[in-house]
C-alpha cells in the first residue's frame, strides 16, 4: 500500500515537471528568423466527432494541397503556412479557436466552420477583426443577407430544396413527411422546405423533429410512417445522424422515396447506414460523380483531376466536403495573387470580384451581393445505388 | 485576532496587487483572454467553495446557473429590449429565487442523493437550453450584445480586464468577510458535525439555503459577464462537463480556501491553454489532476502548501 | 395506433433493458463499497468501441466481445484498486470526485488510443425487421432481453448458491459484522468493480449495434443507468432493472408521443421526484438521508 502511494506520488511530481516543461516551451518565442515570411491561413473544422464526415476530408484537402503550393514556389514567393484548430461541431469551441486565430496567431484568412453552426457563432468575430473568412457549411444565412467579410463555396440548403422538390415533382410526389435535426443547417434547410413547398405544389403533412446527439430516430419516422397520405420523405441533417435516419428508416421497412440534403453527400454517409441508404435520392455537387458526366462539361477536368489527387494520397473515397475546402482554398490563393498583397481587405476585394473561377463544386461568379456565386447547373440530382452515386438523368 | 486580521488583510492586498500588476505581463490580447475567463471562473469558484468546502454540500449543477446568467444576458436585452445591466441583475435575481425555491427540498439529502439531484438539476438545465431552440437558438447557441456601462459599450481587453478584475476583488472581500463572520463559523461547525451543531442551536438548514443562493447567484453574474465578454452562448455553458471543471477547480485548489479557489481556476483555466497543441491529451490530463488530487492531496494544493509553509516556519 | 404504441413500447424496452444492465452494474458496486461509481458509462464505452477496434484488426466478433469485456473487467480491477482502495478515507464527496475523474480520464484515452467517430458495430443476427401487429422488431432487440434475462438468472444464483456470492450480500447489509465474519472486504470491493465492469462491457456490446458507440457514449448512458438505480431504490440489483425499464419506456413514450425533445428530461425529471419524494425508490431498499 505504502509502495503503491509513494509511487503515485511519484509519478504526479513527474506529470507536474510535464506540465510545468511543455509550459516554458510554450512560452518561448518560437518565431521563424525566416525571410519569407509565410502567408498564415487559419483554419478550424469539424474533424473529429459527429461531424467528423464533414471536417476530415476538408482537413486533408487543405493539407494536400498547401503542401503542394509550397512544393511549387508559394504564393507572391511565400510559402502558405495552415494553422489549424478542431473545433469539432461545437459553437463554443469555434468561437475560442477563432479568436486565437485572430489575436495569437494573426492569420491572414480563415477557411472553416464544416457547419452553419460553428460558422454562425463566429461571422461577428471575423466581422470585427476585418479579416476575411470563406466558410464552409451549407446554410443559405451565411451569406444572405451579405457580409462584408464573409463568403461561402458550398451549395446552399435552399439549392438543394429546390432540387429536390423538382425532382418530387417530376414524380408526381405532393404530400411529404419531414424531419429536421437542432443545427443550424438542419433548421435552415427544414426553414426553406417550409417556405418553398408552396412553390411547388407540396404539402408538409408530417414536420417532426430530433434532438442533438439522438441515436434513435425510429420514434419520429414511426409517426411519419403512420401519416396518412404521406408520400415521400425528406431529411434535413448532416453527419452521423443521416447514417442513422436511413438505418432506422429500413428498420421500419419504410418504402416511400427517400430524399436528403447535400449535408449527406459523403461515403461515410452509405456505409454508416449499412445498406439503409439504398434508394435514398440526394442533390450533389457533379464532383462526387465527375466520372459519370459528359465529357464538354467544363467542370470535369478540375473535379477529376482533385478526385485523382485526394484518392491517391489517402486511401480514402473523395467527397463534396473536401471539395468545398479545395475551392475556398483555391480561391483565396487566386485573390491573393490578383491582389499582390495579403493585405486583408484588398483580399477581401479581390474574392468578391472572383469571376468564372472553375472549380470541384462549380463554377463560381461572386459579386456584392453574391457570396457564393454558384448557380443550379453544377447541382446534380443522384441515387444511391450498389453502394455509390448515380447521376440521375 | 491580530495575526488573524494581518492574514486576511494580507491576502487582500496581495491579490489587488497581482491584478493591479497583471498588464504588465500580459502580451497580447489571447493573454488577456485567458486572464479574463480565469478571473471568471474564479468569482464562481469562490461561490462554489463556500458551498463545497465550508458547508459541506456537493453541487454537480452549477454549471446550470452559469448558464442561466449568460442567458439572460442574451435574451433579455434582445428579446424584450433590456438594460444589459438590467438585465444581468434580472437573471442574478431570477436565478437567486430559482436556487432558494430549490435549495429547501434538495438540500435536505445527502452525499450521493445530494450529488444526483444537483446533477439532474443542471442537466435539465442544458436540455431546456438546447430544446427552446426559438428562444435560445439551440445547440448552436446565440449572438450576445455588448455590454453597456454609463451609455459606453465596454469593448477591449483591457477594459474588460479591469472589470472583472475589480469584481474578484470585491467577491474574494466579500467571502472572506463571510468566513469570519458568525455565519461562517456556523458553516464550519455544520460541516464538522451537523448533528452537534443543530444540538448548539445553530440552524443549519437556514445556512445551507443561504450558501446554496449566494453561490448560486455569483455563478449567474459570472455567467452574464461571460457571455458579454465572450459575445456567444451555447448549452454547453450548463453541461455537466463543465459543473466537473467547476469542482475539479475547487478540489484542485483546496476545499475551504478562498486563496485555493482563486489558483484552482487559474490554473484550470491555463491548463487547456498550455495544452493546446496537445488538446487530444486534455482530457486525460484533466482526469488525472481530479483523481491524483483527490488520493494524495485531499486537502488541495494551497492548504497543503500553507501547512507545510506554516511547518518550516515553526 | 396499436403499431404506434407498439413501436414506441419495443424501443423503450430495448433501451430500458440496456439502463437496467448498466444500473445493475451501479447496484453491485454499490452494494459492495457504498460508493456510487461515476465512470460505470465508460465501461459500457470500452465494451463497444474495443469490440469495433478489435473486430477492425482481423478478430472474428464473439473473440473481440469477450476480450473487450475482459479489457473493460480489468479496467474495473485497476479503478477499485488504484482510485478507491489507496483514498478510504476521503469521504462521499471525494469518492464521488475520484470516479468522475476516472471517467474522465478514461474518456480521453479512448479518443487517443481509439478515436473520437462514430462507430457502427453489426447487429448479431442481421438486421431484417421483425412485424408484430403492424409494429417492427429488431433481432438485436430480442437478444438484449435473453442477454438480460441470463443475467438475471445468473446473479441471482451466484448471490443466493455461491459463498463468494453470500458473502457479498453480507458486506452489503453490514460490512463491520461481515469483516468479523472473516470476510475480506476490499476482495470484495475489487470484485465487485470487476463485475459491474464486465456488466457495463457486454451492455456496451449490445446497445452499439443500435445506437453506435463513439468515446462519449458512456455519458448519457451512465447517467440513465444511474437513474434506473435510483429509481430501483439504491443497492437493489432487481430494482435497478425495473428502475431502468421504467426510465427507457417513459422515454421512449415521451418521445413517441410528446416530443423526442424531451426524452432526455423524462429520466432527470424521474430522478428528482424519485428521490424527493420516494427516497425508497419505486421498488424499495435503500436509505436516503434526511435532515
Amino acid at each position: 500500500m505504502a509502495l503503491l502511494r509513494s509511487w503515485l506520488r511519484k509519478a504526479a511530481a513527474a506529470a507536474v515537471a510535464g506540465v510545468a516543461a511543455l509550459a516554458l516551451v510554450q512560452t518561448a518565442p518560437v518565431r521563424a528568423d525566416d525571410a519569407k515570411e509565410p502567408i498564415r491561413i487559419g483554419s478550424f473544422l469539424a474533424v473529429t466527432g459527429p461531424a467528423s464526415f464533414l471536417g476530415d476530408p476538408e482537413l486533408k484537402t487543405l493539407q494536400l494541397y498547401i503542401a503542394r503550393i509550397n512544393k511549387e514556389g508559394g504564393v507572391l514567393g511565400r510559402p502558405l503556412k495552415l494553422i489549424h484548430y478542431d473545433a469539432q461541431h461545437l459553437a463554443k469551441k469555434a468561437v475560442t479557436f477563432t479568436r486565437r486565430l485572430l489575436e495569437q496567431d494573426k492569420v491572414d484568412l480563415i477557411i472553416g466552420g464544416s457547419t452553419t453552426g460553428t460558422t454562425m457563432a463566429v461571422i461577428k468575430l471575423v466581422e470585427r477583426a476585418q479579416t476575411p473568412f470563406i466558410s464552409l457549411a451549407g446554410a443559405s444565412v451565411i451569406i444572405d443577407p451579405v457580409k462584408k467579410w464573409v463568403f461561402k463555396t458550398p451549395h446552399t440548403d435552399r439549392l438543394a430544396v429546390r432540387k429536390i422538390y423538382t425532382d418530387m415533382k417530376k414524380r408526381g410526389l405532393t404530400k411529404i413527411g419531414l424531419l429536421s435535426g437542432p443545427g443550424g443547417f438542419d433548421k435552415s434547410c427544414a426553414g426553406n422546405a417550409r417556405k418553398l413547398a408552396g412553390k411547388y405544389g407540396i404539402t408538409i403533412v408530417a414536420d417532426e423533429m430530433h434532438g442533438k446527439g439522438d441515436t434513435d430516430m425510429t420514434p419520429q419516422l414511426t409517426r411519419i410512417k403512420n401519416t396518412p397520405g404521406v408520400q415521400a420523405f425528406l431529411y434535413c441533417g448532416f453527419g452521423a445522424p443521416t447514417s442513422i435516419v436511413a438505418r432506422n428508416y429500413k428498420q421500419l421497412g419504410m418504402t416511400i422515396p427517400h430524399y436528403q440534403s447535400h449535408g449527406s453527400a459523403s461515403m461515410k454517409f452509405i456505409k454508416g447506414a449499412q445498406g439503409g441508404a439504398e434508394g435514398v435520392r440526394l442533390p450533389v455537387a457533379a464532383l462526387l460523380v465527375a466520372d459519370q458526366l459528359p465529357d464538354d462539361n467544363p467542370q470535369k477536368k478540375v473535379a477529376l483531376a482533385y478526385k485523382q489527387a485526394y484518392e491517391s494520397a489517402y486511401d480514402d473515397a473523395v467527397s463534396t466536403f473536401g471539395g468545398h475546402a479545395y475551392d475556398a482554398l483555391m480561391i483565396a490563393v487566386d485573390a491573393i495573387r490578383r491582389a499582390g498583397t495579403t493585405d486583408k481587405a484588398k483580399v477581401r476585394d479581390a474574392i468578391e470580384r472572383t469571376k468564372n473561377y472553375i472549380g470541384a463544386d462549380g463554377i463560381y461568379n461572386m459579386s456584392p451581393t453574391d457570396h457564393l456565386g454558384l448557380d443550379e447547373k453544377s447541382f446534380v440530382m443522384v441515387e444511391v445505388r450498389d453502394g455509390t452515386w448515380k447521376l440521375l438523368k | 485576532m491580530s495575526n488573524q486580521l494581518l492574514q486576511r488583510h494580507g491576502g487582500l492586498a496581495l491579490l489587488a496587487a497581482i491584478i493591479a500588476a497583471g498588464p504588465l505581463f500580459l502580451d497580447n490580447g489571447f493573454h488577456y483572454n485567458v486572464a479574463i475567463l480565469a478571473g471568471l471562473n474564479a468569482i464562481v469558484c469562490i461561490g462554489l467553495n463556500l458551498l463545497i468546502g465550508h458547508a459541506g454540500q456537493i453541487s454537480l449543477g452549477h454549471a446550470g446557473f452559469f448558464a442561466l446568467g449568460a442567458y439572460a444576458s442574451a435574451i433579455l436585452p434582445e428579446r424584450f429590449g433590456f438594460h444589459p445591466l438590467g438585465a444581468l441583475l434580472t437573471g442574478a435575481l431570477l436565478v437567486g429565487l430559482l436556487a432558494f425555491a430549490i435549495a429547501r427540498p434538495i438540500l435536505r439529502l445527502r452525499g450521493h442523493y445530494l450529488a444526483m439531484a444537483t446533477l439532474g438539476m443542471g442537466i435539465i438545465v442544458s436540455i431546456v437550453l438546447d430544446q427552446k431552440v426559438d428562444l435560445t437558438g439551440g445547440p448552436d447557441g446565440m449572438v450576445v450584445g455588448d455590454l453597456t456601462l454609463f451609455g459606453q459599450a465596454l469593448r477591449g481587453n483591457l477594459a474588460w480586464y479591469w472589470l472583472v478584475g475589480a469584481l474578484l476583488f470585491v467577491t474574494t472581500w466579500m467571502a472572506l468577510n463571510l468566513v469570519h463572520s458568525p455565519v461562517g463559523r456556523a458553516l464550519k461547525a455544520v460541516h464538522g458535525s451537523e448533528l452537534a451543531a443543530a444540538a448548539m442551536g445553530v440552524d443549519v438548514f437556514h445556512y445551507k439555503v443561504l450558501v446554496f443562493v449566494l453561490s448560486a447567484v455569483l455563478a449567474a453574474i459570472a455567467g452574464s459577464l461571460f457571455a458579454h465578454y465572450n459575445g456567444f452562448v451555447t448549452p454547453d455553458e450548463a453541461s455537466f462537463i463543465h459543473s466537473i471543471q467547476l469542482v475539479t477547480m475547487v478540489v484542485l485548489g483546496g476545499m475551504a480556501s478562498i486563496a485555493g479557489s482563486i489558483v484552482g481556476a487559474v490554473a484550470l483555466t491555463l491548463l487547456p491553454q498550455l495544452l493546446a497543441d496537445f488538446h487530444d491529451y486534455e482530457m486525460i490530463v484533466f482526469g488525472a489532476i481530479l483523481m491524483g488530487t483527490m488520493i494524495l492531496l485531499p486537502t488541495g494544493v494551497v492548504p497543503t502548501l500553507a501547512a507545510r509553509i506554516r511547518e518550516r516556519l515553526a | 395506433m396499436l403499431s404506434e404504441f407498439l413501436q414506441f413500447l419495443f424501443s423503450g424496452l430495448t433501451v430500458g433493458a440496456i439502463y437496467g444492465l448498466i444500473g445493475l452494474g451501479f447496484a453491485v458496486i454499490y452494494n459492495a463499497s457504498h460508493v456510487i461509481n461515476f465512470a460505470q458509462g465508460e465501461f459500457v464505452m470500452i465494451g463497444g468501441m474495443a469490440t469495433v477496434f478489435l473486430m477492425a484488426a482481423g478478430l472474428p466478433m464473439p473473440l473481440a466481445v469477450v476480450l473487450a469485456i475482459a479489457g473493460a473487467a480489468l479496467v474495473g480491477w485497476l479503478l477499485a484498486r488504484i482510485g478507491i482502495e489507496t483514498a478510504r478515507g476521503a469521504g462521499v464527496v471525494g469518492l464521488i470526485i475520484i470516479t468522475i475523474g476516472a471517467s474522465i480520464l478514461l474518456r480521453g484515452l479512448a479518443q487517443v488510443v481509439w478515436d473520437r467517430n462514430f462507430h457502427p458495430l453489426p447487429p448479431i443476427s442481421g438486421d431484417a425487421p421483425i412485424h408484430v401487429f403492424g409494429a417492427t422488431l429488431l433481432p438485436q432487440s430480442l437478444w438484449i432481453g435473453a442477454a438480460l434475462i441470463a443475467i438475471m438468472a445468473a446473479l441471482r444464483f451466484f448471490f443466493d448458491h455461491t459463498r463468494t456470492g453470500k458473502a457479498m450480500q453480507a458486506a452489503a447489509i453490514d460490512p463491520l459484522a461481515a469483516q468479523l465474519m472473516g470476510i475480506d472486504i476490499r476482495r470484495l470491493v475489487r470484485l465487485s468493480f470487476v463485475l459491474s465492469a464486465a456488466l457495463g462491457a457486454l451492455a456496451g456490446v449490445l446497445v452499439a449495434p443500435i445506437t453506435m458507440t463513439y468515446a462519449n457514449v458512456g455519458v448519457m448512458l451512465g447517467l440513465k443507468g444511474f437513474a434506473a438505480a435510483i429509481v430501483g431504490g439504491l443497492g437493489n440489483p432487481l430494482g435497478a432493472i425495473a428502475g431502468g425499464l421504467v426510465v427507457g419506456i417513459a422515454e421512449a413514450m415521451t418521445a413517441g408521443y410528446l416530443s423526442s425533445a424531451w426524452k432526455d428530461v423524462v429520466a432527470f425529471v424521474i430522478i428528482l421526484f424519485v428521490l424527493l419524494f420516494l427516497p425508497n425508490g419505486l421498488f424499495g431498499r435503500a436509505e436516503v438521508h434526511r435532515a
